[in-house]
């Protein structure tokens, strides 16, 4: 038995004739944490709401346990939401809130007093049932919408930006919450959300959306480490896209030198994008380098600066542990692992997105 | 006095030549009798038989009006968040329209409708049915009000369940609501202020149309609002038409203290 638990197969949506999914295709594993990444208005609340049953796709179907469910009302599916915006029933306290699912489910009263309970805890709101949503802050209210969706006790529950409104701090906090509350319920995730830090801390497993196109799916590790084009590059994280030429395999030209790496099976003299992350470049004396370039910028960061160096038209971004005295001319070099060769992209569709 | 509170003097103005001055007019009527002195007389003379009738009618009608139209307002407000209708620029404009147009011509329009040999009992022949005497009944003249405040209460409902977010009609259904659930859990008990507004502007005005109820009833059912007309304009007491006047305001009010008091968290920010 295969612990696939949701499958969408070929999904496709369009708006007002706009294409919003592109024949979509995923798996997700039970229990498992996934995580929709992608810009704003790239199609990951379409497909949640797919999933969650509050569209219906225009092609393809959504199997839930090896059943199709596409048809089916989001009153009938074990899957629960929580929104963005929190949506808590206004006129109803937080109990009553928490309770509303179950009340239609019909649960003894007792069962659903000890779920409450149970679930007030597990959000770190114990003594909060009576209040009413106006009066809790924005975190507080996102944790009640949690807990109304987790009592009860979904096999799936998609959470669409839960932490969007939130500042910072609580932000990151709620994020260690929500892996917690994760672990202890056992109840497969499925996150959306833009912030790529968000999606590397908390995802078993990122999937990476452009233009409703799935464009890379994997750990966070692998993901960040091998992107496998040039706008997951860019997205996640910060990164030097630079466009280079294959010599042969293991052999790339960038700004006219030539750098080893450890890519093959490039046609010969294909044009290519070369992705390398400021951290793994290094910088050194002038002339001792791959390349030679005069500092620009330097700003310390905390744990690091960002340097930036400009050689001939392309400025360079480093992260170093050592300063670089602006206006000085330096070395730059990396070592072959850290060099990540990527095709052109063939459509538009996996176009980089530049600096928003 | 402040230069900007200045420019209410006109409302002022016109609150105190057309509202103040007249009710202080019609407490002082209600209070006296022919001979300028004293009295409660005009005040106690609703309960008389023949005033208390008009009034229990009055009410009675004035109930049920108020609860067709809310019959008829809810499904379809409903229907329009369905269709996505809400937010569009027309949408209030076709509910308004009807108002747009004098109401005596609108009820002319009812009249000839109803008739006897008005073009309902026409299609009712049309359809084989008998032809129904609506014409100067109860009903034509409750059909008539009805027509008349409906789209009050269309708008007040629809103003308020225009506020209710899409995303927590999706969380209820998300938490297993089906649309009768959605409605009576969610939707009714969040359009509580515009329900409550618009029982007040249907069931108030309902109590006292007497020029309805002179088109569509044909003079033949008095409500309060015609008792209190003919004091004026016929018998010319307007010691007895003030006195009935006042006791109705004080009902009027009443009702309406009693309608917001049942919902003290947004009742009365919105019906005054
Ligand atoms: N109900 C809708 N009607 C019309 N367009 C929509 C609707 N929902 C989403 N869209 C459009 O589809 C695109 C993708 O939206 P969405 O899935 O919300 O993106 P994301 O959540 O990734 O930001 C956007 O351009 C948005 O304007
Ligand atoms: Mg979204």
């Amino acid at each position: 038995m295969s612990d696939v638990i949701l499958r969408l197969d070929g999904i496709s949506k369009s708006f007002d004739g706009k294409q919003v999914i592109n024949r979509l295709d995923l798996e997700i594993k039970k229990n498992e944490f996934v995580t929709l990444l992608g810009p704003s208005g790239c199609g990951k609340s379409t497909t949640l709401r797919i999933i969650g049953g509050f569209e219906k796709p225009d092609e393809g179907c959504v199997i839930f346990e090896g059943k199709d469910i596409t048809a089916l009302p989001p009153d009938k599916r074990h899957i629960n939401t929580v929104f963005q915006k929190y949506s808590l029933f206004p006129h109803m306290n937080v109990e009553d809130n928490i309770a509303f699912g179950l009340k239609l489910k019909k649960k003894s009263r007792s069962y659903i007093k000890d779920k409450i309970e149970y679930a007030l805890g597990l959000v770190n709101m114990d003594g909060y049932g009576k209040r009413m949503p106006m009066s809790l802050s924005g975190g507080q209210q996102q944790r009640v919408a949690i807990a109304r969706a987790i009592v009860n006790e979904p096999q799936i529950l998609l959470l669409d930006e839960p932490l969007g409104a939130l500042d910072l701090k609580l932000r990151q906090k709620m994020q260690l919450e929500l892996i917690k509350i994760k672990k202890e319920v056992g109840i497969t995730f499925v996150y959306v959300t833009h912030d790529q830090e968000e999606a590397l801390t908390m995802s078993d497993r990122i999937i990476v959306m452009n233009k409703g196109i799935i464009q890379q799916m994997g750990s966070s590790k692998s993901i960040y480490d091998e992107p496998q084009n040039a706008f997951v590059a860019d997205f996640i994280g910060e990164s030097n896209i630079i466009d280079g030429i294959m010599k042969r395999d293991c052999l790339v030209n960038i700004q006219g030198v030539d750098f080893e790496c450890v890519d093959v099976g490039f046609g010969k003299l294909e044009p290519v994008d070369v992705v390398i992350r400021p951290e793994d470049l290094t910088i050194v004396k002038r002339g001792e380098g791959y390349l030679d370039g005069t500092v620009i910028s330097e700003v310390f960061k905390g744990a690091f600066y960002e340097i930036v160096v400009k050689v001939s038209d392309y400025e360079w971004l480093i992260q170093s542990v050592n300063p670089a005295a602006v206006g000085s001319i330096v070395g730059l070099t990396i070592i072959p692992d850290n060099i990540q060769i990527m095709h052109k992209p063939i459509s538009e569709d996996a176009e980089v997105i530049k600096d928003e | 006095m402040n230069k900007r509170s200045l420019w209410s003097g006109p409302y002022i103005l016109w609150m105190i030549g057309f509202t103040v001055i007249p009710f202080c007019m019609i407490l002082h009527y209600a209070l006296t009798d022919r001979d300028g002195a004293f009295t409660f007389r005009n005040l106690l003379a609703m309960f008389e038989p023949v005033h208390l009738k008009a009034m229990t009618v009055s009410v009675e009608v004035a109930f049920f009006c108020t609860v067709i139209c809310i019959l008829l307002a809810y499904p379809l407000v409903i229907a329009m968040k369905r269709l996505g209708l809400f937010g569009k620029s027309y949408t209030i404009l076709v509910l308004i329209l009807p108002m747009w147009i004098n109401f005596i011509l609108r009820l002319l329009a009812l009249q000839m409708i109803l008739s006897n040999n008005g073009v309902l009992n026409h299609i009712f022949s049309i359809l084989g049915l008998p032809p129904h005497e609506l014409a100067n009944t109860r009903t034509a003249m409750m059909i008539g009000i009805v027509y008349d405040y409906l789209p009050y209460m269309i708008v007040s409902i629809y103003n308020s369940v225009a506020d209710i977010d899409d995303d927590i009609i999706e969380a209820a259904r998300d938490l297993g609501a089906g649309s009768l659930t959605v409605f009576f859990r969610i939707i009714l008990p969040l359009s509580v202020p515009g329900l409550l507004s618009g029982i007040v502007m249907v069931f108030v005005p309902s109590m006292t149309s007497f020029v309805t109820a002179n088109i569509m009833a044909g003079g033949k059912i008095q409500l309060i609002g015609n008792i209190i007309e003919q004091e004026f304009i016929t018998t010319m007491d307007w010691h007895l038409g003030s006195g009935l006047s006042v006791i109705l305001m004080i009902f009027v009010l009443l009702s309406m203290a009693f309608t917001s008091r049942n919902d003290p968290d947004y009742g009365m920010s919105k019906i005054w």
